[in-house]
């Protein structure tokens, strides 16, 4: 790159760099350190410990943390695992449907609601459970999650499959494959990365939700992050540090994963 | 007719519209049994339809395909026993260079072990046993071409359909792999449908030569027969290089037709139906079969100035143009430089021919 249009030699570049990346990080490395902090003040540091950790798994709030993991962990599983099936029709159909007139349009409806405000589908996704009588609890979240996952799912597997030319299925059926076993064997296997990210991707953006959980979820039942804004609302503890910094390194394996496995290429 | 010679695949009155397009105008052609037949033409002229439309991924529009005596134009392209090698070779890329070839075999309902055995054996035939377990993309063009041929053969199809598959290979492969299908229909004895737009390629493989257009079979014969002729413009232009001159019939006396060049130049060819005395009309000679001169050697030779000599290799290409005349091509073998002297450009040329050297063309 010539010296003039690159741009580390803008004036201000390493200033502004820095400032971002402070921006964006500060606050996380701040609870990542103090999560380790020996004193039960938030703010004054007293050493390293992992007393916070230890507290998460046998303090007095252990049971409802269980509680509220296990059904953060059981409803990412299963709205990732159904939003990522649904992603995978959508995207066979709009991938290779032709061009039906309908195209753009599905393309559309189906990757809106990452771009609608999450107040706004919290509050109508509320407003409709209540209007067809459906009881809040467990299975209002299950449904809700997998409906907001569904355009997360789909993205890395539309792209995936963008990339897989029409000649493979024609080769299979030429081979005497059926339509269904052309599917099966060899366009399936190539989208398969692309279906793992999106995976990947739902099942984080599920653990992660509050907003649309808090609105939908009944009294009594708690997910992860609802369970700490809960525990916030009554004081901040180191603990809740020690959650986050449990849940944030969480985040980062998935989602480190799930860029590695997009780029993954089964065929070499 | 030919009730010895079994027909692989009729093509009957096959006619294939897009919409306002029409890519095929009623196409009929009998390709026999044994037979390496090729589809020949520019891009465009419907050859590759015509191949799709025989593996089962186009339909057909109006008319009718016979695989051996069976109407196969409503079956599925997994119900038609015939087999592509396809363009890009589509390997499947997730697959071993061995699960590729036995994946035909496999889905005929042979278990895995079986597809396997066969799989192998066909690797052996296309020499690329040692690479049974790598896959596709680990391999070079070449090879992956011969992992698809052998694929496509590993079914035992009755037809095998061949998609330009030649045209990514570079020339000295590409020459090696003509001879090498070539060889290996011998000796499957499978009957094969390749397509290209390459009429070298076209001349050197195949028994015979279905010449396209603009969806039309402008002629279907031997290479030889088609080389040599040429039934029109068309055929004549796009196979080999040729001398294509305007010229105009002066009059037809026993069978020869004398034909009027412009410069007062004339030569005689023999004389074809549909061109009588007075017709404008195009002449084709190629330019192998004209011979230099210095000096005038017949009544017939053509004065002219040459132009250029270009070194092609194997041929030395002479460029005259005759006094106010056309000009021509003359090609010179390079082993004959011996015995001929190259005219060097600015002297003066006689321009010969031997008799049925040019044909007359109807348009």
């Amino acid at each position: 790159m010539s010296a003039n249009t690159d741009v580390k030699t803008y004036t201000g570049f390493r200033f502004m760099t820095i400032l971002c990346l402070v921006i964006l990080y500060a606050p996380l490395a701040v609870v990542t350190v103090y999560s380790f902090n020996a004193s039960s003040s938030i703010t004054v540091w007293e050493g390293m410990s992992l007393r916070w950790y230890v507290d998460v798994f046998v303090g007095p709030e252990s049971a409802k943390f269980k509680q509220a993991a296990f059904n953060s962990f059981s409803i990412a599983i299963i709205a990732a695992s159904l939003a990522t099936a649904i992603a995978t029709a959508a995207a066979t159909a709009i991938v290779r449907g032709g061009r039906y007139k309908l195209r753009v349009p599905s393309l559309g409806l189906i990757t809106l609601p990452i771009m609608v405000p999450e107040i706004v589908l919290a509050v109508s996704t509320l407003i409709f459970f209540n209007s067809i009588g459906f009881t809040r609890g467990y299975l209002t979240i299950l449904v809700a999650h997998t409906a907001f996952c569904i355009p997360f799912a789909y993205l890395p597997i539309q792209a995936r499959m963008q990339g897989i030319e029409d000649t493979y299925e024609h080769a299979a059926m030429d081979l005497y494959a059926t339509k269904a076993k052309a599917f099966r064997r060899i366009l399936l296997p190539l989208m398969m990365p692309g279906i793992i990210s999106g995976f990947l991707l739902a099942f984080i953006v599920s653990l992660d939700d509050f907003i649309i959980t808090n609105f939908v979820k009944g009294a009594g039942i708690e997910t992860l992050p609802t369970a700490i804004f809960g525990s916030v609302k009554q004081g901040l503890k180191p603990n809740i540090m020690a959650i986050s910094t449990m849940l944030l390194g969480l985040s980062v394996v998935m989602v480190t994963i799930s860029h590695f496995v997009s780029k993954w290429d089964n065929t070499k | 007719m030919l009730d010895h010679v079994e027909i692989a695949v009729d093509v009957r009155s096959a006619v294939k519209r897009y919409g306002e397009f029409t890519a095929l105008k009623k196409i009929s052609l009998s390709i026999q049994d044994n037979e390496f037949f090729t589809l020949l033409g520019p891009s465009g002229c419907g050859k590759t339809t015509l191949l799709r439309m025989i593996a089962g991924f186009e339909d057909v529009t109006k008319g009718e395909i016979m695989l051996f005596g069976n109407k196969i134009e409503t079956l599925p392209p997994h119900k038609r026993p015939v087999n592509t090698v396809f363009q890009n070779y589509a390997l499947f890329p997730h697959m071993s260079v061995l699960d590729n070839v036995g994946f035909g075999l496999e889905m005929l309902g042979k278990s895995v072990p079986e597809a396997r055995k066969r799989a192998a054996e066909m690797l052996e035939l296309v020499q690329l046993s040692q690479f049974a377990q790598r896959k596709p993309a680990q391999l070079s063009g070449g090879q992956q071409q011969r992992v698809a041929l052998a694929r496509a053969l590993a079914p035992s199809p009755k037809v095998l359909l061949l998609d330009e598959p030649l045209s990514a290979l570079d020339m000295k492969l590409r020459k090696a792999m003509q001879i090498e299908l070539k060889h290996i229909q011998r000796e499957t004895g499978i009957t094969f449908i390749f397509v290209t737009h390459d009429q070298e390629e076209a001349l050197t493989m195949s028994d015979r030569i279905a010449v396209m257009s603009a969806g039309e079979l402008q002629q279907l014969g031997a290479p030889r027969e088609i080389y040599e002729h040429p039934r029109n413009m068309f055929v004549a232009d796009f196979i080999g290089d040729t001398n294509l001159l305007e010229v105009s019939v002066d009059k037809i006396v026993e069978g020869r037709a004398y034909c009027q060049l412009g410069g007062n130049h004339t030569l005689t060819c023999n004389a074809v139906d549909d061109v009588g005395v007075g017709a404008k009309v195009h002449l084709s000679v190629r330019p192998e079969r004209l011979i230099l001169s210095e000096q005038a050697t017949e009544a017939e030779s053509l004065k002219g100035t040459v132009v250029e000599n270009i070194f092609i290799g194997t041929d030395i290409t002479t460029i005259v143009n005759l006094d106010d005349g056309p000009q021509f091509t003359v090609r010179t073998s390079n082993s004959d430089r011996g015995t001929k002297r190259l005219i060097a450009p600015g002297s003066p040329a006689f321009v010969n021919m031997e008799t049925g050297a040019a044909r007359l063309l109807v348009d």
